[in-house]
């Protein structure tokens, strides 16, 4: 009789712990992938805050978050001219890669402008709108059309669809002016970028 | 009333308590405590600014070429951040314009440009003759009418201020009578000489935001004001406290700790540990406004500094500019370098004198090489650490001022550097002659750049997703309409009729359609596009 017992709580027991272990085990698993998504998620994120987000396509990729996931694969860390020479570096730091000039086959470094239609020439086409990756352009078929200064990111791309060339870019500030400038030239970001670039 | 959990109580006999860190510069009050408070001349021209506090500009509500009398208003309030401006004097309006207005640096600002008549014709006044009969939100309400905002410089609006504390609860309410820069006696003279007026400005600010207790607190070294405030406070519940004189216990976290012992913590404002603290200037000209129905139109300052033959303290026309002024003064223009408005520890170096005096401007101080050689050059950091002995916010200036340098805006504020005040303790002390406070301007200014520009990425970056969702979205639609049998629904029910599989087909082939054209776009083979789009056109 008691060999009987013995072996139904062997089996229990040993079962159980092998159920145990299993489940054990899944769990850790299941933490280190979540963990590595998580890690490969943040970098992910901290890439992007990094990109000025102005949506040109110029990288090849399709905004930024896309050029963001392919920098994350490998992908080369200077392709956004507007970004410059800032966002290379900071990148570098980031990705623990050596600073690099930006390619000029993706573009040069501009300065900052918005995009203004003149708005007697508009014919009222439309072509910027579906150009414009952030609905910065307000207008209808027919209609006149004009740019939200304040949406406009300044990517280009709603200069070229349009048929009657009325679309500048003219230049903004980029921010407020500097009131307090530092007394010395500091030693930190700008002077790698004088060095690197 | 929502009351903070750091609420605070203070019902323990209040004395005067040490304050963290600190020094204790020489004081040159005397040259302008000679002579009494004296009402400055009419100028000609005056130019009132639209924002001469911290938030948001206020509306002009005049036109050009209205004439318009003393004490109307000129410029509502826009907002709770936003005070009112009145006129100063009787006179024509010329113009609403961009001026030079004082500031960090040239600054230039939408400003009312009043000439006056001379003849200083007032409107009405409505005197409120007996305050008490008010209930505290009428007071509140005049007093936002007035235009008032700190007056001790820091220029928060006072009525908002005073409406958040009503709405958390305050316990103490504390009139900065301080004031620890070495230059400024305006508070000072005006309450030598009209100690009840202030007297009765703390009244009433004590009814309006409902605190428990009010305490005046004022450096021991200023004894006649000490004298006439104790004289003034005769039969009042309002206490007075003597505070040791030491340099920044005028600041509002400072002169908190000089009077409870109680330091504010970081992350916190004062209001949340149920204290309001309110400058005695602004004191006397809530008594004004409530008492005598003058909106704040004037206001006292001090004119000092050696170029000047007669420094004295001026009532003087918000307005006014401040060459007139030093005008008035007997400025020796030979001996002028540069003025600073505020103290020679806090204050800012004005770019030009042909800027005009505003509500917050306390001190107008004409420089001379004699009295501030020019700064001996800046050496290397020796690591002394007296800067951190000195600090009143308890902070690592040399710290600071490294990761300054190397422009380490996230070190810079796990430091916490948003916590400085700008005191200029740690600079007067740095044997090795470093413009501490110049680097923490300049880097504040450079994390709110930062700051801004992380916000305009993120706007763009929402509306691009949201260009993206709308896209896919506008795309299954179109396909819905084309497939068979879909005609019955409408294009704001989702299509029914084909499998999930067939659907989800179909949206990949859109989204790759859109990417696709996407693409092309920004390659340059689409100019071909555009030449097909020109004949079309
Ligand atoms: S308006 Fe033109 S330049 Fe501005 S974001 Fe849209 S497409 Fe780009
Ligand atoms: S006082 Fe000046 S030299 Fe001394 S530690 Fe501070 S910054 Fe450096
Ligand atoms: S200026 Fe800032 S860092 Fe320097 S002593 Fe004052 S609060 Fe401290």
């Amino acid at each position: 009789m008691y060999p009987l017992i013995d072996t139904i709580y062997v089996q229990v027991i040993s079962g159980s712990l092998v159920l145990l272990l299993a489940a054990h085990l899944g769990l850790k698993i299941w933490q280190a992938l979540l963990r590595q998504r998580l890690l490969q998620r943040s970098l992910l994120e901290r890439i992007n805050r990094l990109l000025p987000q102005t949506q040109c396509g110029q990288c090849g990729y399709e905004g930024c978050l896309p050029y963001a996931r392919e920098i994350c694969r490998g992908d080369a860390i200077n392709k956004c001219p507007p970004g410059g020479p800032e966002t290379i570096v900071r990148l570098a730091a980031l990705m623990h890669r050596p600073v690099e000039p930006l390619n000029p086959a993706h573009g040069q470094v501009k300065p900052f402008a918005v995009a203004v239609i003149r708005e007697a020439e508009c014919i009222g086409c439309t072509k910027c709108i579906q150009a414009c990756p952030v609905d910065a352009i307000i207008g209808g078929p027919k209609l006149m059309h004009t740019v939200i200064e304040q949406e406009c990111t300044g990517c280009d791309l709603c200069v070229e669809p349009c048929p009657v060339d009325c679309i500048d870019m003219i230049s903004r500030a980029w921010g407020n002016p500097v009131i307090w400038l530092l007394p010395s030239s500091g030693v930190g970001v700008r002077q790698q970028l004088d060095t690197a670039v | 009333m929502s009351q903070s959990p750091h609420h605070k109580s203070f019902t323990a006999r209040l004395r005067a308590h040490k304050i963290f860190g600190g020094i204790k510069p020489a004081v040159y009050k005397a040259d302008a405590l000679r002579s009494r408070v004296m009402p400055a001349p009419l100028p000609g021209n005056l130019v009132l600014p639209l924002l001469q506090h911290q938030g948001q500009p206020a509306m002009a509500v005049v036109e050009v070429g209205q004439a318009v009398l003393k004490y109307q208003v000129l410029a509502m309030g826009n907002g709770p951040l936003s005070v009112p401006v009145h006129a100063p004097t009787s006179g024509v309006i010329t113009a609403i314009a961009d001026s030079a207005v004082p500031g960090f640096g040239a600054q230039v600002q939408r400003c009312i440009h009043l000439q006056a008549d001379g003849l200083d014709t007032a409107a009405e006044l409505q005197p409120c003759l007996d305050y008490r009969a008010l209930s505290h939100l009428q007071l509140l309400a005049l007093i936002d009418a007035a235009g008032i905002c700190g007056l001790g410089g820091a220029g928060f609006p006072t009525a908002e201020k005073l409406r958040v504390s009503i709405e958390q609860g305050v316990e103490l309410l504390i009139i900065n009578a301080a004031e620890c820069e070495p230059y400024i006696s305006a508070d000072e003279s005006l309450i030598r000489e009209r100690a009840d007026r202030v007297v009765s400005g703390a009244e009433i600010l004590q009814s309006v935001c409902l605190a428990k207790r009010c305490v005046i607190a004022i450096e021991k070294d200023k004894a006649d004001a000490i004298e006439a405030l104790s004289t003034a406070l005769q039969d009042s519940s309002i206490e007075l406290l003597v505070l040791n004189s030491k340099f920044p216990t005028g600041g509002e976290r400072q002169i908190i700790q000089a009077v409870t012992g109680f330091e504010v913590p970081r992350g916190l404002l004062p209001v949340d540990a149920g204290i309001l603290v309110q400058n005695a200037g602004t004191a006397y000209a809530v008594h004004n406004a409530i008492v005598e129905g003058k909106p704040c139109i004037s206001r006292i300052t001090t004119l000092t500094g050696s170029p000047l033959q007669t420094p004295k303290n001026f009532e003087a026309l918000i307005g006014t500019p401040v060459s007139f002024l030093f005008e008035m003064c007997g400025i020796d223009k030979s001996q002028h370098t540069g003025t600073i408005m505020g103290g020679s520890l806090m204050g800012i170096e004005l770019d030009s004198d042909e800027v005009p005096l505003i509500k917050t401007t306390n001190c107008l101080l004409a420089k001379s090489t004699g009295e501030f050689p020019d700064p001996a050059p800046e050496q290397a950091c020796i690591r002394c650490g007296y800067c951190a002995d000195v600090c009143p916010a308890r902070l690592l200036p040399q710290q600071l001022y490294a990761f300054s340098r190397s422009e380490d805006l996230d070190q810079l504020e796990e430091h916490g550097l948003a916590d400085c005040i700008e005191c200029g303790a740690c600079a007067y002390v740095c044997p090795s002659h470093i413009p501490l406070v110049q680097y923490y301007r300049a880097s504040k200014q450079a994390i709110a750049e930062r700051d801004r520009q992380f916000q305009t990425s993120k706007q763009w970056q929402s509306r691009f997703q949201f260009h993206q969702y709308r896209l896919k979205k506008e795309t299954t639609k179109a396909l819905d309409k084309k497939l068979p049998g879909a005609e019955k629904t409408t294009a704001n029910e989702p299509a029914q009729p084909f499998s999930r599989d067939q659907a989800r087909d179909e949206i990949a082939a859109a989204v790759r359609r859109v990417a696709a054209r996407h693409s092309n776009r920004t390659a340059p083979s689409s100019a071909k596009d555009k030449a097909k789009d020109k004949d079309r056109h």
